[in-house]
């Protein structure tokens, strides 16, 4: 079944009723910004971009697109990495950038209320004057929307002590496929009825369109210090990360580093990083002065016992920006190593970091391709970054197999295929390996409780197995070669 | 230690297929609160229990439904580990799946979490009688929509609860608990702007005009808190939060009807402060005795927030704060998505559910 899709001379006329003419792109050149997310090896042009300034244009053009039977792909600053935010070529990509304002701070209820395209940093910015932030810190914090760590439930460095987006946000106005506003969650702790909230966090976009975001702010900690350990090994430092948590210690952030990327972000940042250890530990303590001290003693001394080859701790705050500056860049300095890379996403449990990087680096012989291991070792999130050549089109499809055995080896030892990045598009194709048909058609079911039309986002997120989607179903990447 | 999946998809099957409902009940301790009176064929899921998983070093614990909450409380102990939201046990009766469908948490929710943060992962019963796993026993997974989280709070109107991975934290190495003399107008304004502090507080609230503070953590960091914050070191701290926790500090007693607030906590109290407990650093208001419904839901939503009947009065009613059109449209979509026969809980949650 195939139906026509609205052409873009009737959206557009439809959308000028209430749309600026300033709000809406309809030539491709100045479209190309927009043609894909952080993931740039897919790309696809829309049929029209709108950037609306109010909620009531959201409003609107959703019920415009909708009574069009028109797809709609929500973005926010285009930093995400599973071609989430990708256009559908039949679809308008709605823009949520221009809803930037940072409504109210209650600083001592510890709350913000923000639109959609507030960037994550400025959240914390605009609350320090409180002595608060807004914990949620992914390594794009400076550009990403919080509407779009909404979509995504983006994590970040401390989550394994301070949560994930779902865990720091308290409630969302939303609007659904028809242009109906709900809200969702409040200044409280939970909800009369379902927890819409859990839902919407983490559903890219397909289950509605969040115009409002209240946050829950933190007090800023007294003190934060790194201690940062080289090992001879993975596995001693993989057994070290065991030994902090034993010891009763949540570290606000626990980074593991492999040999490559170790040499690759001292290269780039120059952070004092051990070049010849196997393994690197980034470990932060934050809290009270007292707290700290006795936190970092402890953990130094934990890292000496289980054969740390060296040890730093910051000393002040420029130190620490230093010693993560390398961390933080490790992306980017990867990226130099080869003219494109591949950033997997696979959470694993802690345990099984040893045989899993050994059977990475044993696949990395079989595809030819060269990986550097970048790890949020506290919380069990591997981003194996997987270096490749995109104008050899024989390297890109071997970095997508090896990209999906990682992930299927993720599942094998009880993990999942995506732990912070979402699935998008671009993990599609997993999602059986994760989950069941009747889980899937589960999914599917509450996809459609929400959004029966299936408008938004469609062909992301979740496979559509039962309700007939042919003619929204995208292109595969393959298809665009 | 049995597992009982087969039975319970046998029953659901069963309950399917003739379309008569079913009562779902752990440990049978929450039946007279948070939810309304439900008449369906009960499905007990006392005999569905057993620790499945416990690995300290991953902070993860796996355990069927059926669960006693003091099993694991004792195990975890035994690692210097904890539930970190804090539910109460209710007599060794409350189960695992039981806490998960009320989404109850203790005092050091504010703080902590509550279950419905810390649950990575469930195996579910549908309404079309397939068991189903969702999240795992991973810290961070955004693969499918959160259908773990979605259960917190459901009071198990969208599929039996099987099995429930949770995180765990490490005990909090000390404790101690200050106590101050105040009405409740300045105990909200001492809570919150504590807890805006960069300081280890780990529960706050007030009774009978005394505000009570507790400060968890490394132990320097506790004492130097204490001696900066002041006030009277209580001696029967322990006592005190675990009362809170069971619901049995005298103020609970009683089969009076028993109200409860979810609100901004920063905003003003409102009830007459001898009938009020406030906990969760003003999140949570509990109200004692006869209260006009309608006029609370209106002032909890003005407060950012929700009314609820915890306990007594009319549980034939609606207990629950009555929901806009949009948002119940939405509900009922979702509840026909899980359960399109409406076998689980008929009505527990609202009327309409």
């Amino acid at each position: 079944m195939t139906v026509p899709a609205a052409s873009r001379a009737t959206l557009q006329a439809r959308l000028r009723e209430f749309l600026p003419e300033h709000c809406l792109i309809d030539d491709r050149e100045s479209q190309r910004p927009f043609e894909c997310d952080g993931l740039s090896l897919y790309r696809e042009l829309p049929l029209l971009v709108a950037l609306p300034e109010t909620v009531e244009q959201v409003r609107r053009l959703l019920q415009v697109c909708r009574e069009l039977d028109v797809p709609v792909v929500p973005r926010g600053s285009g930093t995400g990495l599973c071609a989430g935010a990708m256009p559908h070529p039949e679809g308008l990509l709605l823009g949520l950038s221009k809803l930037d304002r940072i409504l109210d701070i209650d600083p001592l209820a510890g709350t913000a209320r923000v639109e959609p395209g507030v960037s994550n940093l400025s959240i914390s910015e605009a609350a320090s004057t409180h002595g608060l932030y807004y914990a949620p810190d992914p390594s794009s914090q400076i550009a990403c929307s919080i509407g779009g760590n909404v979509a995504e439930n983006s994590g970040g460095v401390h989550c394994l002590k301070y949560g994930l987006t779902v865990h720091n946000v308290l409630g969302l106005k939303v609007l659904t496929a028809e242009g109906e506003l709900v809200s969702v969650g409040g200044l409280g702790l939970d909800s009369p009825g379902y927890d819409l909230l859990a839902l919407f966090n983490g559903s890219e976009g397909l289950l509605g369109v969040v115009v409002e975001i209240t946050v829950r702010l933190l007090p800023c900690p007294q003190l934060a210090r790194v201690v940062m350990a080289g090992f001879d090994s993975v596995k001693a430092a993989g057994d070290a990360v065991g030994a902090v948590i034993a010891a009763g210690i949540i570290p606000a952030g626990l980074e593991m580093m492999d040999r490559l990327a170790i040499r690759a972000a001292e290269d780039f940042a120059a952070a004092g990083y051990p070049r010849d250890a196997e393994a690197l530990l980034l470990c932060e303590v934050d809290g009270t002065r007292e707290e700290v001290d006795q936190h970092s003693d402890r953990i130094s001394a934990l890292f000496r016992e289980m054969g740390a080859s060296s040890i730093t701790v910051s000393n002040s705050d420029e130190e620490r920006a230093l010693l993560w500056k390398g961390r933080k860049s490790a992306f980017p300095a990867v990226g130099r190593l080869a003219p494109d890379y591949y950033c997997m996403d696979g959470t694993i449990p802690r345990s099984q970091v040893s045989p899993v990087l050994e059977e990475i680096s044993r696949l990395s012989g079989e595809y030819g391709l060269a990986v550097a291991n970048v790890f949020h070792a506290g919380d069990g999130n591997l981003h194996p970054l997987i270096l490749f050549d995109a104008s050899d089109p024989r390297q890109i499809r071997a970095a997508e197999d090896f990209g999906a055995r990682i992930l299927d080896l993720s599942v094998e030892v009880g993990g999942c295929i995506t732990g912070e990045h979402g699935v998008g598009l671009e993990k599609l194709r997993q999602m059986p390996s994760q989950f069941s048909r009747e889980e899937l058609l589960q999914l599917e079911e509450i996809k459609s409780a929400f959004d029966p039309g299936l408008t938004l986002n469609p062909g992301k997120g979740i496979p559509i197995l039962k309700r007939c989607q042919e003619y929204r179903a995208l292109p595969t990447r393959d298809g665009h070669d | 230690m049995t597992d009982l999946n087969d039975t319970i998809v046998d029953a659901v099957t069963r309950a399917r297929d003739e379309r008569k409902p079913l009562y779902i009940r752990g440990g049978d301790s929450k039946r007279q609160l948070l939810g309304r009176d439900c008449q369906a064929e009960p499905l007990d899921m006392s005999a569905h229990r057993g620790i499945i998983d416990y690995q300290p070093g991953e902070l993860v614990v796996t355990a069927r439904a059926g669960t006693p909450l003091a099993d694991i409380h004792e195990l975890l102990a035994q690692h210097r580990q904890m539930l970190p939201f804090e539910p109460p046990l209710l007599g060794g009766r409350a189960t695992l799946g039981g806490t998960l469908a009320c989404n109850i948490s203790g005092p050091g929710r504010p703080w902590y979490g509550s279950i419905r943060d810390m649950v990575l992962g469930v195996r579910l019963v549908n309404g079309e009688a397939q068991l189903l796993k969702f999240g795992g026993q991973v810290m961070k997974n955004v693969a499918g929509y959160d259908v773990s989280r979605l259960q917190a709070g459901a009071l198990g109107t969208l599929g039996v609860i099987s099995e429930v991975s949770l995180k765990v934290l490490p005990l909090p190495e000390h404790s101690t608990t200050l106590v101050y003399a105040m009405d409740a107008t300045q105990a909200l304004e001492v809570m919150n702007r504590r807890a805006r502090e960069p300081r280890p507080l780990s529960g706050a609230f007030w009774l009978d005009g005394r505000l009570y503070l507790r400060i968890s953590g490394a132990a320097s960091a506790v004492e130097q808190t204490a001696s900066d914050w002041g006030g009277e070191r209580s001696q029967q701290a322990e006592d005190i939060w675990s009362q809170l926790r069971e619901m049995s500090l005298p103020f609970f007693r009683g089969d009076e009807a028993l109200w409860r607030l979810s609100l901004n906590s920063a905003a003003p109290t409102t009830t007459p402060p001898e009938a009020t407990l406030i906990d969760w650093g003003g999140a949570q208001r509990w109200l004692s005795g006869d209260a006009d419904f309608t006029r609370l839901q209106r002032s909890a939503a003005t407060a950012g927030g929700h009314a609820s009947l915890f306990r007594g009065g009319d549980r034939n009613g609606e207990v629950r704060q009555a929901l806009e059109p949009v948002q119940q449209g939405l509900q009922q979509r979702l509840k026909k998505a899980f359960d399109p026969h409406g076998i689980f809980n008929p009505g527990r949650l609202y009327s309409w559910l």
